[in-house]
């Protein structure tokens, strides 16, 4: 028969403090180890929910990202028509030609200034962004210097709210709108006539990629290849989630720091876990000889200290996950190689983290709890119930 | 005090199995904070050397992604305390494999040996770079890395370019620091792009005459360019290369709360430990009193134990700690401070006096208390 699971709670409750600063312990490494996760976990969510599964993105072969990327209003030109792309209401293709460079926007953060995509686009392409809206203010006027900036930049930059004017290119340009899409990467860009951009820019030839709908996942496909082997306009096509999942690694340093972190925890606490347990063992040794003496067996013995830790670490984990709750939703910003700029994403501590946080708590009260609890088990009933 | 340290050094072998984890466990965590404050030094308080002392960057102030006309180097060679400017273009690109990362630079051979004469080569070496126009310089890391010999031919795919270009071999560059970039001549990259898209400079490296002219100069030079179309930005080498991290990110505020959380488990382990330990010879300290010993004595034993358990970790933790600084060293990264990591011995230092601090701040409420007990009630105790 197992030893009721009662007899370790009240175990656990009335060795209040040393349980609690052991669970704190086993807290505070999950805990490291969830916030690195959400942080990824943010980043994922943003660079996820951009991008259309039908859009494919055209780029310079070679090229990695749009800010490197080539691309002329003459290729533009053929791009347009060819087969499988969809077209909008008015009947037009829906194909977008962009242009992408960044700018310097100085924030509290730092006062030096960090790197921002702008993007000179068409009506067309605000039209392909999917749940694309202005939040507040109005769209640019084509032909004006007008900017509209997404609702990230307008939170982490002073400089840049409506009415306020930034200087880049040829002059002053205004900012008139914020605008949002979600969670997705759009709300860490700001957006500008593409005209405009590109002839501040010296750039009204050469832009920097385009953008195209197809109209169902076959022909999406198809025009992918059709493009890519199209000699005359020597350029590359990929998905557009493609692209922008390829970029999550941005936060691949933090995230091997953290994980990097997160084990050398875990080893200093797994220790830590099996001195506690060891204590709790050789406190209790007379009464696991009682136990014993009762015909309890020495696998249930093994089996109540063995739990007895996973309790512990438990506790640990559902308390690491509770320190970890006030990050959620938090914003913050990373830069990235690949594009040159900040995207800026919140903190998501998801249900599916939260239970990682809890299984890898548990994993250490197993680690920390076996030897004590064989140990436990191993005891001869006459020299436990001698011990003091 | 220290007629004391047999008994305490007893103390702490009492119960092996209780010391050795205890230690085991501030040791981990010590190591981690040794690993993690080795970085924030690195990063922050890192001190340049001699010839990077006299270096400074200039750069386009939008981003370096963005270029700036070749011909603003005769503007920065007339502002008094520069010597020498070069320019130097990230080519980036893919050598075999997307994973093989290392910098490429496009750059003015014949300037480059006066702005970095810590890159020490051959002087045969050096003629053949410097003659040859499709030559490169790599650093004895890559060199080992790849296997590339004297001779060998590297093709690099532009990314950033749309060009690929055929290099070969000619020197091989040993430096105390960087040794892991690879150097050719910016006339090559030229020739392969169209006519209209040469002469930019991503960066111009600039030599000073003397460390204390850096902050002038680099003031001067953009102050030149205030109110021109493309204006710059130039800062010393290493405020440059710090850009680069906090490019990445809140990093400060990433490795201070780590660092923070790391602290606090220590405290929780040891404070742990120490109270089980306290609590277990509550009955001893009742006969040490009978025998004569003082409340403060008991207190400066228990603490001392402390101490000296938290210094074992210490020790063991600063000694992982460096041995994980040299992994670091040896991993391949973008980020160049990570090169040089080690564990300077100030830190080290730092790194002990917060274990011992630690462990003698845990077990003070034990301790405190076990030395006040009264004797009666401490005899009469039973775990």
């Amino acid at each position: 028969m197992a030893i009721p699971l009662a007899y370790n709670l009240r175990n656990l409750t009335v060795r209040k403090t040393t349980t609690l600063m052991t669970a704190l312990g086993v807290a505070l490494t999950v805990s490291v180890l969830l916030a690195v996760l959400a942080l990824v976990a943010g980043l994922q969510s943003a660079f996820q929910s951009s991008g259309n599964p039908l859009q494919v993105l055209i780029m310079r072969k070679g090229s990695t990202a749009e800010l490197n990327s080539n691309f002329t209003r003459g290729a533009y030109q053929d791009l347009k028509f060819k087969p499988g792309i969809a077209r909008n209401q008015a009947g037009e293709p829906l194909a977008s030609l962009e242009m992408v460079t960044v700018i310097n926007l100085e924030s509290v953060d730092s006062p030096s200034g960090m790197n921002v995509t702008l993007r000179g686009i068409t009506p067309i392409g605000l039209e392909m962004r999917e749940g694309l809206k202005v939040d507040s203010g109005r769209w640019f006027q084509s032909g004006r210097r007008e900017i509209v900036v997404g609702k990230s930049i307008e939170k982490r930059y002073p400089n840049a709210r409506i009415g306020s004017k930034l200087k880049f290119g040829r002059g002053d340009w205004e900012v008139v709108g914020v605008m949002s899409a979600g969670e997705s990467a759009v709300n860490s860009e700001i957006f500008a006539d593409l005209n405009q951009v590109s002839s501040d820019y010296n750039r009204s030839e050469v832009l920097s990629s385009a953008l195209v709908r197809a109209t169902d996942p076959v022909a999406a496909t198809a025009l992918i290849n059709d493009i890519k082997t199209d000699q005359k306009l020597n350029v590359d096509a990929v998905p557009e989630k493609e692209y922008f999942e390829s970029q999550t690694n941005s936060a691949a340093p933090i995230e091997f720091l953290g994980i990097f972190v997160a084990i050398i925890m875990t080893v200093g606490s797994c220790f830590a876990a099996m001195n506690t347990m060891y204590a709790a063992v050789s406190r209790r040794a007379k009464e696991i000889g009682t136990l014993r003496v009762l015909g309890f067996s020495r696998g249930g013995i093994l089996m109540s200290f063995f739990v007895e830790s996973l309790l512990l670490s438990a506790l640990g984990g559902i308390l690491g996950c509770i320190l970890v709750l006030p990050l959620n939703n938090i914003t913050t910003g990373i830069g990235s190689f690949k594009t040159f700029s900040e995207i800026a994403f919140r903190f998501r501590v998801t249900p599916l983290i939260m239970l990682i946080g809890i299984l890898f708590a548990l994993f250490m009260g197993a680690i920390g709890g076996l030897f004590p609890a064989r140990n436990a088990a191993k005891k001869e009933i006459l020299v436990a119930l001698r011990e003091v | 005090m220290i007629r004391y340290l047999p008994l305490i050094l007893k103390n702490g072998l009492r119960n092996r199995r209780r010391s050795i984890l205890t230690i085991c466990s501030v040791a981990a965590s010590l190591c981690l904070l040794g690993v993690l404050m080795a970085i924030y030094h690195a990063f922050y308080f890192g001190q340049a050397t001699p010839e990077q002392a006299l270096r400074l960057v200039t750069r386009n102030r939008i981003s370096l992604a963005t270029v700036m006309p070749i011909s603003y180097r005769q503007k920065i060679l007339q502002v008094p305390g520069v010597r020498e400017a070069m320019v130097m273009q990230w080519f980036g690109g893919v050598y075999k494999d997307p994973k093989n990362i290392f910098a490429r630079f496009a750059i003015e051979p014949s300037r480059l040996f006066t702005l970095y004469p810590e890159y020490k080569t051959s002087e045969e070496e050096k003629k053949a770079f410097l003659r040859e126009r499709s030559a490169c310089m790599i650093g004895r890391a890559i060199a080992d890395k790849y296997n590339i010999k004297l001779g060998d031919r590297v093709t690099l795919v532009g990314d950033i370019f749309p060009v690929t270009l055929e290099l070969t071999t000619r020197a091989i560059y040993d430096a105390p620091e960087n040794n892991a970039s690879l150097y050719f001549n910016l006339d090559y990259l030229f020739e392969s792009l169209s006519a209209g898209r040469r002469d930019f400079a991503g960066t111009f490296v600039i030599l000073a005459d003397s460390p204390d002219s850096v902050p002038r100069i680099a003031k001067e030079i953009d102050d030149q360019y205030r109110n021109a179309p493309i204006q710059t930005r130039t800062e010393s080498e290493q405020a440059f290369q710090l850009g680069f991290i906090s490019f990445l990110g809140n990093v400060k505020m990433f490795l201070l709360s780590i660092c923070g959380a790391v602290t606090f488990t220590i405290l929780l382990v040891s404070a742990n430990t120490m109270a089980m330990s306290v609590r277990e010879r509550v009955r001893e300290v009742g006969v040490l009193k009978t025998l004569g010993f003082t409340n403060s004595s008991i207190l400066g034993i228990i603490l001392g134990e402390a101490a000296f358990l938290s210094l074992i970790g210490g020790v063991i933790g600063c000694l992982m700690a460096s041995g994980l600084t040299y992994l670091v060293r040896q991993a391949p990264a973008f980020i160049i401070q990570l090169k040089t990591l080690t564990l300077e011995p100030s830190v080290a230092a730092l790194i002990l006096v917060i274990g011992v601090c630690i462990g003698v701040a845990s077990s003070f409420i034990p301790a405190w208390n076990a030395s006040r007990t009264p004797i009666l009630d401490s005899l009469r105790y039973s775990g």
